[in-house]
């Protein structure tokens, strides 16, 4: 187990790196001179020299590279072009928008998803499994942030119950933070958990076909038993490949969201800085983004092993 | 009085009739093999014992357990009936056990479902009941995965869950199918003396007549969803009175008389060849381990000869058959066909591949399915230097569909619109029409049915006359392998261990490995067979 | 023929259709100003109603709908065109540092959501309709050369692949003849998914403003200007919103029907 953990562990250190390379490597082919952006056309040669030093911009690409890499480790992502704060700063301040409400998301998609999975591939064919699948398909094609605008009509503007956009805030307690949060982890994750429901429900259909399942019926389980106890498990271990994915796809899509609700997350910061051409903060938060989609994947492979034990005795 | 009595029983599945007032009956204590060819209903006979039928199944007859009705008996008291009063055991176990749970937990199950005993002493009787198959708790502990153990293991585990609560009724469908023959002879002995130690009513289910004749008190035989012929084995032997079990019998001990060779001449000549698989390294420092699957085998078949390789699965067979094909490179010594090498460097020698064909065991995984017949069997006209085309193509096309009993016309079909027999000969038409020297037939034969597999023997024995076929036959069938060649080779743990005449080796084995092999697999006592 | 195949293929023909008829005719000129009309309601005259610079919303969505396929289409080609021969070249390699390479490239692609391709890209280039082409085009190589690496794996530890080793045919050879024609339904399937998908991502993108630029129409940007307004004119989101649905159902639908005509288990159990 712990050798499989390493090579994984291994293999996510490699995979960071390549992907630190190929951010740094398409922001530097972008055109112009942050400095010369920042003073405009008229700046003295001085001033500007001044500026470069300041940005950390007057020594070669690889140094620049090792440098943005080398603070990042210790959690230092430079300084930003537009508004001389330290970036990291400005990324904390926003991961705590964009991060609670991936994850909110992804508890409310997997809450929804697998009941409504097992249920229909417990009743397969049957009016609750058609109704089932006929919702999730409905569910696959409306785009999150048309649905945010949706929920945002009838449940901000009509009914009243949210506001329609903005943060509370944690530092008004926990609950307001959350319920600021909610409309958009709904419109997050029903389109998600439309997807998860399907797989789940094949994954299931798929096991329920296996020889050990009817070894099961043999021993005496009904049919309902021997769901719980030998499918649901087994069925886990395909499911969990979509979560991790699924992850990715909610960090992505609540940058979306984050404009239909005027959240001020990750999403906010970044399309500020690309109009700013802030290049600086894009590739930190690019590098953040994707470093948090290889790390889930990372915790996808250990959950793996937890499910089956036939990863654990392999190397 | 019976413990298990079918009655009538019929059985539609959409529609479609399954089993056609099918009877039969097994006391406590006693052995009842129910056999016959693929598409008989006997497993689906089993199924409806335990009414695990599929969807859309309608039964009709009476199927009595200890005098009581079980057709139709509601879910809920079924579930009761199952594991508690009637276990079964499949045919795969290596698929049978649920991957994710120890064997100790799935064995305790069937006792804390029935909700026969406290967890404690659930525990305790699996232990129990483990090591009453050959599986000491001290050498398999109840926390061992299905995946740590072997095939045979495994189906002890399958065993061990079905007669733990000790069931009045054992069903086993193709318990021992899927396993060597030394470890089915073992299994055999299991269930043989789980019967007499528990006086359980053994329904077994098995197309291979051998196994019956060893194993049963009574026989049924059955043929398209009907019993064509049932009574005590002794006396069903020797007064068959169907032809079609007379056949059957015929078929399972079929014997086919090979033309004489022609003058030995060194045709393949296999020298000290060595095939290592490299393991998975443990960590991530350590030199990767090896498994050695082909240990300095040598060998020489001459033109004209027919060579079977026997042994079990895993001995190396296969590797070597894919050695001597030309599709893996070996790590030391040296394959030659006719003086020249399979390997030139590191590629296939063209030279030699033209030479050689082969036939596999699966026909339904031997053919791409979206080709017809006539550019499936000339896919091998890629060898040649100068393909045959045209009319020439026609005919030769024609020439081999003739020469394995099909038609020329289905030269323009696609393969589903074969069956498994017929699809082994387009095998053969598809190996035979470069005109090889030498052609390996990778368990050609495994996988039909008897009388499939009886007309396919029958064919080749004709091929060799017309064709003078020199062949390897691989195969772990010892009895096709007798019938088929005139020397054999047998095979462990990637050596070959003995070596001689077929006739000498199978009535006089030398080493003991193939003394153990021979006396392990079941063998049809020669009767009947003339009877009609 | 599936219910689903039927609808599906009745669906994605429609928004087919509309986007094709666009190149000759629409109601009105789509980019036409008509400030006084602006706003209105769906009607006789404007069946979509009309935006708040008095666009006809009809004509618009016809237009948006060429876009919509477009992206989405050229993006699929340019996950097939690439992703397939690596996923063949990777089972054919099996094991080697060749496949080795293109499965640890993929998996490092698959960590960079198209959206996040998108910001890299516009970050660079601007944005533009181009840069959704290329950033969902590039997310699709790893799907395709995964499935087909999968697929081909199976494949080729089938007898008749062996056969057609012993008869002397080369890996190139091998996948071309055999492997490819075997996978085609599974792609076919996969590739009328990805077509969904890549709507669905083109719209996003277009909503944050990473899409194709005014004046071409596309549906996402149509949402984003309708949300200021959606209180006192919601026809504005729901309209745009309703085509992508109607689309991505469509096309999904078309996908499982399509897997399960296509399924030769299916097919050769009917014949």
């Amino acid at each position: 187990m712990l050798r499989y953990a390493l090579k994984r562990l291994f293999s996510l250190v490699i995979s960071l790196g390549i992907a630190s390379v190929v951010i740094f490597a398409v922001i530097e082919v972008a055109p112009g001179d942050p400095a010369s952006f920042m003073l405009g056309v008229n700046a003295q040669p001085d001033t500007l020299a001044a500026l470069r030093a300041e940005l950390g911009l007057d020594v070669s690409k690889t140094q620049r590279y090792f440098n943005w890499v080398g603070g990042m480790l210790v959690g230092d992502f430079g300084t930003s072009y537009t508004y001389r704060t330290p970036v990291s700063q400005m990324i904390a301040d926003r991961l705590w928008v964009s991060l609670p409400l991936a994850l909110y998301a992804l508890t409310l998609s997997t809450l929804i998803a697998f009941p409504a999975g097992i249920y229909a591939a417990a009743r397969r064919g049957k009016p609750g499994d058609l109704t089932v699948m006929g919702a999730t398909q409905l569910g696959i094609a409306v785009p999150n942030f048309w649905f945010a605008m949706m929920l945002v009509l009838i449940f901000a503007i009509n009914l009243r119950w949210f506001n329609a956009g903005g943060f509370a805030g944690w530092e008004n307690g926990f609950w307001t933070g959350l319920h600021s949060l909610t409309l958009p982890a709904i419109a997050l994750a029903l389109p998600q958990a439309a997807i998860l429901a399907r797989v789940m429900r094949s994954s299931l259909l798929d096991i329920l076909g296996e020889d050990f399942m009817r070894t099961a019926r043999a021993k005496g389980l009904s049919r309902r038993q021997a769901l719980w106890r030998h499918g649901v498990r087994n069925a886990l271990i395909p499911v969990l490949t979509i979560i991790g994915l699924q992850f990715s796809f909610l960090l992505a899509g609540s940058i979306i969201i984050e404009q239909v609700f005027y959240l001020p997350g990750l999403g906010r910061l970044v399309f500020q800085a690309i109009s700013a051409r802030d290049l600086i903060v894009v590739e930190s938060v690019v590098m953040l983004l994707v470093f948090a989609v290889i790390t889930v994947n990372f915790l996808v492979d250990l959950a793996y092993a937890a499910v089956d034990p036939r990863l654990r005795s392999r190397t | 009085m019976s413990l298990l009595r079918i009655e009538n029983l019929s059985l539609g599945i959409h529609g479609v009739e399954i089993l056609k007032q099918v009877s039969l009956s097994i006391a406590p204590g006693q052995i009842v093999a129910v056999t016959g060819e693929s598409g008989s209903g006997k497993s689906m006979t089993a199924l409806a014992v335990m009414q695990l039928l599929p969807d859309g199944a309608e039964s009709d007859g009476s199927i009595l357990l200890d005098e009581q009705e079980i057709l139709n008996r509601p879910e809920a008291e079924m579930c009761a009936l199952r594991g508690a009063s009637i276990g079964m055991v499949f045919q795969e176990p290596m698929t049978a056990l649920n991957p994710v749970k120890t064997i100790g937990d799935q064995v305790m199950e069937t006792i804390l479902i029935h909700k026969a005993m406290p967890p404690a002493q659930a525990q305790e009787r699996a232990e129990e009941v483990l090591a009453r198959v050959g599986l000491p708790s001290d050498r398999f502990p109840l926390s061992r995965y299905p995946h740590e153990l072997s095939g045979g293991q495994r189906q002890r585990v399958v065993i061990a869950m079905a007669i733990t609560l000790r069931p009045k009724l054992l069903i086993a469908d193709e318990p021992t199918t899927a396993l060597d023959v030394t470890t089915q002879a073992q299994i055999l002995d299991l269930l043989k003396g789980l019967v007499t130690e528990y006086g359980m009513g053994l329904l077994m289910i098995t197309h291979d007549l051998a196994v019956v004749v060893d194993m049963a008190d009574q026989i049924v035989v059955m043929r398209h969803g009907e019993v064509v012929e049932s009574g005590a084995t002794d006396h069903l032997l020797h007064n068959m009175q169907h032809p079609y079990t007379q056949m059957l019998f015929e078929a399972s001990n079929h014997r086919v008389a090979l033309p004489d060779a022609k003058q030995p001449q060194p045709l393949l000549e296999v020298t000290q060849v060595v095939r290592d698989y490299r393991l998975p390294r443990k960590g991530l420092f350590d030199a990767p381990g090896h498994t050695r699957a082909v240990d300095q085998v040598s060998f020489t078949l001459n033109q004209g000869e027919r060579l079977g390789l026997v042994g079990e699965s895993g001995c190396g067979k296969s590797t070597l058959t894919r050695a001597i094909l030309g599709l893996e490179e070996v790590q030391s010594g040296d394959i030659r066909l006719d003086g020249q090498p399979v390997f030139s460097g590191h590629k296939p020698n063209p030279a030699v591949r033209r030479k050689m064909q082969v036939v596999f065991q699966d026909p339904y995984g031997s053919f791409n399915p979206r080709h017809r017949v006539a550019r499936l069997i000339t896919e091998p006209f890629h060898l040649l230097k100068t393909p045959l085309t045209g009319g020439e193509r026609q005919d030769r096309i024609a020439e081999m569909l003739i020469a394995v009993g099909l038609r020329p016309e289905d030269a323009d079909k696609y393969i589903h619109e074969f069956s498994g027999g017929q699809r082994q000969r387009i095998a053969i038409a598809r190996a035979l029409i470069i005109r090889p020297e030498l052609i390996l037939f990778d368990e050609a034969v495994s996988a039909l049915d008897v009388s499939v597999r009886a007309q396919i023997l029958d064919l080749l024995a004709e091929l060799c006359a017309a064709y003078d076929l020199t062949y390897l036959f691989i195969s772990h069938d010892l009895s096709v392998v007798r019938t088929i060649t005139d020397r054999v080779m047998v095979m462990q743990a990637g050596k070959i261990v003995e070596q001689g005449e077929t006739e000498q080796v199978f009535t006089n084995p030398r080493h003991p490995y193939t003394q153990k092999l021979i006396s392990a697999a079941p063998q049809l006592p020669e009767i009947g067979v003339g009877a009609a | 023929m599936s219910r689903n195949l039927i609808l599906g293929a009745v669906l994605s023909s429609l928004v087919l259709l509309a986007a094709l008829v666009s190149f000759v005719w629409t109601p009105y000129d789509f980019a036409a100003l008509n400030i006084p009309e602006k706003l209105q309601p769906p009607s006789t005259q404007h069946w979509f109603g009309t935006d708040h610079f008095g666009r006809d919303m009809f004509s618009m969505i016809m237009v948006g709908a060429r876009t919509s396929i477009a992206v989405a289409l050229v993006a699929v080609g340019i996950g097939m065109a690439l992703g397939v021969p690596l996923g063949l070249t990777a089972a054919a390699r099996k094991g080697s540092w060749l496949d080795e390479v293109i499965m640890r490239g993929n998996d490092l692609v698959f960590a960079f959501p198209s959206l996040v391709i998108a910001i890299l890209i516009t970050a660079v280039l601007g944005a533009g309709a181009i840069n959704a082409i290329i950033a969902i085009g590039i997310f699709n190589i790893p799907v395709f050369a995964r499935i087909t690496r999968g697929a081909a794996l199976s494949l080729w530890e089938r007898e008749f692949i062996l056969a057609a080793r012993v008869s002397g045919k080369g890996a190139a050879r091998i996948s071309a003849e055999h492997i490819l024609p075997n996978v085609a339904n599974l792609l076919i399937v996969q590739g009328t998914i990805q077509f969904s998908l890549g709507i669905l991502a083109e719209a996003g993108l277009s909503y944050v403003g990473l899409g194709a630029q005014p004046p071409t129409p596309s549906w996402g940007r149509m949402l984003a200007d309708a949300q200021t307004m959606v209180s006192f004119a919601p026809h504005l989101a729901l309209i745009p919103g309703l085509a992508i649905i109607v689309t991505v159902l469509g096309l999904n639908l078309l996908g499982d029907g399509l897997r399960d005509w296509l399924d030769p288990r299916i097919r050769v159990a009917r014949a």
